[in-house]
């Protein structure tokens, strides 16, 4: 059996390439790394079905000459999912983008507090650390935090009044435009 | 095969299919949250009733296989249902619809119902499908898809409401669990390059050919990927991370479910493909004794319940790799036994947590006081399962560890009593973990916390803030977060008391600083009294008149995992019998590679 150096060459190029982007700070970095890594994987399981061969079609070639149609199969379901984590992962970086301004992995909170403790070498630091996940709602879009503070504070129903509530911001959301 | 097991086989496909189906009908129903509500817990209801069937025909007559579509074994899609897999389908469905209760109560989903951020009963569905899908699957391919279903939907889950902190979560998630997915199918294809099949009995089989080495390398790249998955010591550090800043149900779920299944696969591996590789077994030993230490120390350290609860988390993972990798029916069973125990106190622990964020307006212990007389209930509902986290007798947290302990002393080596030790010494950090919750948190008295908290909240927020005085100068992109994004749910308050939670940092509210404005996440001292103001969404309107009532939907889900913990306790006697069996079914592996070869030659004859 003859192993097919090339291909094999070509995803250790392909890991090295991705397993130095996806160590970049950069997101969009990090993105291109998991598609050369996904890619590289890809050949792998194409090379593990063996040496390339006739098309798998029953009546075109003898069984013996015929490429493996499995590990084909396999890796059209694993492109499928690359495509979608990758859209997932494009989604995630534009609403970093949005939010950030920069495209870098940022800062860890508890990597900032820990390192704040030290430098007062205290036991606690005070900074409450963020783990309800709503802190910056507000900051996304204030008018419209504002607006629900004053009609949503004063009124005791609650419920009774959530229709008008989401009107009024999907409103505020059109002015904005 | 007898006609009653073979009807039973087909059933076995329901707990993947109806979930995946609900997914769709609850997509469809986006605009009817009543009827997606009711369609998710009827779904899941049903699986759970599946799932107790499969767990007593599995225990009673053995593994029971079913061919998809009827292809014969090699070629098609095989599920598998045996004991260990029945009894965590059944454990983490159980824990599925509670949790899901608890979210319809919490209403995180969708801060308000016209508005569609209805996602989130079909994305937790398809997360149900992929676990299921993961537990019964046959072969090694579908257990890869399996395991990207369910990431795909906890990507989304995770994300949810793309607010900073989760978006930051979100990315290092999404990208340790791509890499280790890509690691997964390095190994797949490994596998296929090595013995020419992907049926995980096949497998098994045929791996005893393949060269030592070979295997070995195999096994050590599929161990990398499961041990990302389930969060083992060195391969841990995106856990405690990217959990904490989820929503209380989501990381519920999570905690409870997604590790537990790449410890299901470590069981399977290790048991079914690999059984005697000794160099494994001493390096998982390694790593579970560092995986208790680290995951206790870190735990011990930290001062956000949150948190805590994750570093526990981590650090009782290595309590299961420990059975594992001892590789006797015993440790096995303790093992088993340890993840049906630890897969419902660790959800219990984290929905506690949501509701105690509810009550004190804050998760750092360091802001959280006097709760035990604010809430008697939530006190219990607290301290029961965190004893038992911590493995005080008669719970079922002491009944596992005891098994593991037994099982390390039998093993007699010197590797396994120091592991013996490292669980006994982790036992007792977590307990100290957990005691320091619950003596800060709920014994303190409320006006002991420390009054340096009355000024500090506005501070530490700042440097998130300067991005936003950016933002403010191009008022077009701030335009387009705001419509082409959908706002975070913040967790709905009407429900209870009229309050809107989640405005910590707006202005209006610091204008108000006056501990009469409800304010998120801060209990505070109102300036000039002594007296502490507790500013929890639960709690009373104007901060000084508190009203004692927990949410009665997430109370009583949260509850029913309290009990469902102490049942655990109970019937730990045939629980452990179970647990004993499905050990025994897997060490000797015939069981399972028998009924996965029967089925093709029933096809054969039958075709």
């Amino acid at each position: 059996m003859t192993s097919p150096i090339v291909l094999l060459a070509l995803v250790g190029v392909l890991y090295t390439t991705g397993v130095y982007l996806i160590l970049e700070r950069s997101l969009t970095r990090v993105l291109l790394g998991v598609l050369v890594l996904g890619n590289a994987t890809n050949v792998l399981v194409v090379v593990a079905g063996g040496p390339a061969g006739e098309a798998p079609l029953v009546g075109r070639a003898p069984e013996s000459a015929m490429s493996d149609a499995l590990v084909q199969a396999l890796v059209l379901t694993a492109i499928v999912i690359t495509l979608g984590v990758t859209s997932f992962l494009l989604a995630l970086i534009h609403r970093t983008w949005t939010l950030e301004r920069e495209d870098d992995l940022t800062e860890d909170v508890e990597d900032r507090s820990l390192r704040r403790r030290l430098a007062r070498g205290e036991q606690e630091d005070e900074e409450e650390l963020d783990t309800t996940g709503c802190e910056n709602v507000a900051d996304t879009d204030p008018d419209d935090d504002d607006e629900r503070s004053t009609e949503a504070g004063p009124d005791p129903a609650g419920d009774g009044r959530r229709a008008p509530a989401a009107s009024t911001t999907g409103a505020s959301g059109e002015d904005a435009r | 095969m007898n006609p009653g097991s073979s009807l039973l086989a087909t059933i076995i496909p329901l707990p993947v299919l109806l979930p995946l189906l609900g997914a769709g009908l609850t997509l469809v129903l986006a605009r009817r949250p009543t009827l997606q509500r009711a369609v998710s817990v009827t779904v899941l209801s049903a699986v759970v009733v599946i799932a107790a069937l499969l767990l007593v025909a599995a225990v009673q007559s053995g593994p029971i296989v079913i061919t998809v579509g009827s292809w014969p074994v090699p070629l098609g899609i095989t599920l598998v249902v045996d004991p260990l897999s029945a009894l965590m389908l059944l454990t983490s469905m159980s824990v599925t619809l509670a949790v899901l209760v608890y979210a319809i109560g919490q209403g995180v989903y969708d801060r308000d119902e016209t508005t569609p951020i209805t996602i989130f009963h079909p994305t937790y569905l398809v997360l149900a499908a992929g676990v299921a899908n993961a537990f019964l699957s046959g072969d090694l391919f579908n257990l890869y898809v399996g395991f990207e279903v369910l990431l795909m939907a906890s990507y989304v889950l995770l994300t949810l409401g793309g607010s900073r902190s989760r978006v930051r979560a979100g990315v290092t998630y999404v990208v340790v669990n791509v890499v280790s997915s890509l690691i997964f199918l390095v190994g797949i294809a490994l596998v296929y390059a090595a013995v020419g099949t992907l049926n995980l009995a096949q497998i098994s089989v045929r791996m005893g050919d393949v060269s030592p080495g070979t295997a070995l390398t195999i096994h050590l790249v599929l161990l990398t990927a499961f041990g990302i998955k389930a969060a083992v010591f060195p391969l841990s550090a995106w856990l405690p991370d990217s959990y904490p800043t989820a929503a209380a149900p989501v990381t519920a779920v999570f905690a409870g479910l997604l590790t537990k299944v790449g410890v299901y696969s470590i069981i399977r591996m290790e048991t079914l493909v690999f059984p005697d590789s000794e160099a494994t077994q001493t390096i998982l030993l390694v790593a579970a004794g560092l995986t208790m230490l680290v995951g206790a120390l870190g735990a011990v350290a930290q001062a956000d319940i949150k948190r805590v609860l994750s570093f526990t988390l981590v650090s009782h993972i290595g309590y299961m790799i420990f059975g594992i990798a001892l590789a006797s029916p015993l440790g096995v069973a303790g093992a088993v036994f340890y993840v049906v125990h630890h897969i419902t106190v660790q959800a219990t622990l984290f929905c506690v947590v949501g509701l105690i964020e509810g009550v004190g307006g804050s998760t750092s212990v360091t802001r959280l006081g006097g709760l035990a007389k604010a809430s008697p209930l939530l006190a219990i509902l607290w301290f029961v399962p965190a004893i038992n986290l911590g493995g005080i007798p008669p719970l079922s947290g002491f009944v596992g560890k005891l098994g593991l302990l037994q099982a390390g002393v039998a093993d007699g080596s010197t590797l396994a009593w120091v592991l013996v030790v490292v669980a006994v010494l982790t036992s007792l950090l977590t307990l100290y973990a957990v005691t320091k919750v619950w003596v800060l948190a709920f014994w303190r008295p409320a006006d002991q916390i420390p009054v340096a908290e009355v000024d500090e909240p506005e501070e530490p927020e700042d440097p998130d803030e300067e991005p936003l005085d950016e933002d403010t100068s191009h008022p077009d992109d701030v335009g387009d977060s705001r419509i082409g994004l959908p706002r975070a749910p913040t967790p709905r308050s009407g429900v209870l008391t009229g309050v809107r939670p989640g405005t910590a940092q707006t202005l209006a509210d610091r204008e108000a600083n006056t501990g009469a404005e409800v304010d998120w996440p801060v209990a505070r001292l109102a300036p000039g009294d002594s007296s502490p103001v507790f500013t929890g969404r639960f709690l009373g309107v104007a901060g000084n008149r508190v009203s004692r009532s927990l949410p009665r939907v997430m109370a009583g889900a949260t509850a029913a995992l309290v009990t469902l913990g102490l049942a655990l306790t109970v019937v730990a006697g045939p629980l452990y019998a179970v647990a004993d069996q499905a050990a025994a079914d897997l060490v000797a592996r015939t069981p399972y590679v028998q009924a996965v070869f029967a089925q093709t030659v029933d096809d054969r004859v039958g075709r």
